[in-house]
């Protein structure tokens, strides 16, 4: 079977600095992927390559669909939803108001999504006249994912969803990852700097090193690799 | 679940106890006044008719800052332009109220369009998107001018010059014509940007460009239709300000900074601040004009700027301004 995203040669750049020197990587249906590396590696980069947010170049295959020169509103239209650093969520609206415009490609109501995402996240319901800025930073990273749920995307890009946050909130969110993965048969993209973490959750992972793969492979033989162990892993 | 305490909502509206109090007392003090003496009451609905017209324009500005960061200069001449569209229309023996209509729909794809071709080219810069509004300005002087000349042209009266009676107080038709149709477009407004799903999509929009693309919004559309609502909003001003300044290139230039004080009063980010302000200011002068002897015609303008000044050195973000605070 096709993967459901597939990424040849794909380079980026901002201004004069070169982001991605040619990434290549597929993601299967209904897996969990994840891209490690260090800071300026290209990770958050590989994720705005396929969102559209920053110019790209290269073959990128989105469930047999070319991406081509589809901008963010295009991609998250064919169903691809992008959590990016910093969550994406709007501070300033409601916790209701960042779920219905997760849902703002769909038609219809979001009430049976919102019904759906509450068996996650019961705590919405009470908050949801709430001000998201006003919510804690396991709480915003938790409405992002709520966010990006309501959008029913085939593919979830996640940036980073550990980032600031205390270690047991970090197990929390991933284990919700994992069972909307299971439950739902959400594909997951997840780049993130806890190589852990992420290498538990995900079956296959990629390392990237100054804007191009380094190894890839199933998630337990990377937790063997001997430069992983030491790099990534700190054993 | 960890971590999840729950926690006091916060108030966080951008209100403040004290603004509400003050705003409170002087709704208080117009009622008493009003129920005292009779010329206190015509005053105030007709500082309020004023004020409301000064609150839709400075709501124009507000919504094309919140989404563009920038005051539209040309805010004015663009509605004192799609007032002479409808003077045109009402030459072509077009009733008046479907003339009104009529130039809402012409006004709003003016707006989108000179959002469109003039403004989305260069709005990654702000000092060219505000040389281009000034640009606007005098372009639209120079062609109203051209077109239908620079003296006064008189439309059909809208409401009429009757006047009603609620006991020894008089108040004229107009001015609460102009009261009701200000304030309902207004309502309408906010009803859109408050329960439709395309009023949150344009309010994300102009919130956070980048999140709002990734769940799906055509964020420049959103920007375009954001400067078509504007430029009704300015049409209605501009419609009702005609029956009492009538219809010259110039009708609209005071009109417009009195918008700017009252949006500013509002705090500039504020929707209900810009039309709160418009009607405070427009009330405050009307009732100082009746009631201050040395507060002429000639020092509106400047006692409105004075006033502004007051109220922007105790509260440097306006009454309803939020403190900045942004993630950099």
């Amino acid at each position: 079977m096709a993967p459901m995203l597939e990424l040849e040669n794909v380079t980026a750049r901002y201004g004069p600095v070169q982001a991605l020197h040619g990434v290549s990587l597929s993601v299967a249906e209904g897996e969990i992927a994840a891209v490690l590396g260090a800071n300026g590696a290209g990770k958050t980069t590989t994720l705005r390559a396929i969102s559209g947010t920053v110019r790209r170049h290269g073959r990128l295959q989105f469930a047999g669909r070319e991406l081509g020169g589809a901008g963010p509103d295009a991609v998250a239209r064919l169903g691809i939803a992008h959590v990016p650093e910093g969550r994406g969520t709007f501070a300033e609206l409601t916790v209701w108001e960042n779920l219905r415009l997760g849902a703002y490609t769909r038609r219809g109501s979001p009430k049976d999504d919102f019904a759906r995402i509450q068996t996650y996240f019961p705590w919405l319901a009470e908050r949801r006249n709430q001000q998201s800025g006003t919510l804690s930073g396991g709480e915003q990273q938790m409405l992002a994912l709520a966010r990006a749920f309501m959008q029913r995307p085939r593919l979830l890009l996640l940036d980073e969803p550990s980032l600031g946050l205390a270690p047991l909130l970090v197990t929390e969110i991933f284990r919700i990852i994992k069972e909307l993965n299971e439950n739902e048969g959400l594909t997951v993209l997840v780049v993130e700097q806890n190589a852990h973490i992420a290498l538990q959750v995900a079956q296959n992972a990629y390392v990237l090193e100054v804007g191009r793969v380094a190894l890839s492979g199933p998630s337990a033989e990377l937790q063997e690799h001997e430069s992983v162990r030491r790099s990534y892993l700190g054993y | 679940m960890i971590g999840l305490a729950k926690r006091k909502t916060a108030v966080s509206t951008g209100v403040s106890i004290p603004v509400l109090v003050i705003l409170l007392a002087a709704a208080v003090f117009l009622v008493i006044g009003s129920l005292v003496s009779s010329i206190f009451a015509q005053q105030t609905v007709a500082g309020l008719a004023q004020g409301a017209i000064f609150g839709s324009l400075a709501l124009a500005l507000v919504l094309i800052y919140r989404a563009t960061e920038v005051i539209n200069f040309a805010q004015g001449e663009l509605a004192m332009a799609t007032t002479y569209v409808a003077y045109q229309l009402t030459l072509w023996h077009v009733t008046y109220w479907l003339a009104f209509f009529l130039t809402l729909l012409i006004a709003f794809v003016l707006g989108v369009v000179i959002q469109v071709v003039v403004i989305r080219p260069v709005q990654h810069s702000v000092i060219a998107v505000v040389i281009i509004t000034v640009g606007l300005f005098i372009l639209i002087d120079g062609l109203v001018a051209w077109k239908w000349g620079a003296d006064l042209k008189f439309m059909p009266a809208p409401f009429g010059n009757q006047v009603y009676h609620a006991g020894s107080v008089a108040f004229s038709r107009q001015d609460l014509g102009t009261l009701l149709v200000t304030i309902a477009s207004v309502i309408v407004l906010w009803l859109l940007f408050q329960f439709t799903k395309l009023g949150l999509a344009m309010r994300a929009a102009a919130l956070r460009p980048a999140a709002a693309s990734l769940v799906g919004v055509r964020v420049n559309w959103m920007l375009a239709l954001g400067w078509g609502l504007a430029a009704v909003l300015g049409a209605v001003a501009g419609l009702m300000t005609e029956p009492t300044q009538f219809l010259q290139p110039t009708m609209m230039q005071a009109i417009l900074l009195y918008a700017f004080a009252a949006a500013v009063l509002g705090g500039l980010e504020s929707p209900a601040g810009a039309v709160i302000g418009g009607l405070s200011l427009g009330v405050f002068l009307n009732l100082i004009g009746q009631y201050v002897g040395f507060a002429s015609a000639e020092l509106r303008l400047p006692i409105a700027f004075a006033l502004l000044l007051l109220v922007l050195l105790l509260k440097p973000n306006g009454l309803f301004g939020r403190r900045q605070v942004r993630r950099v």
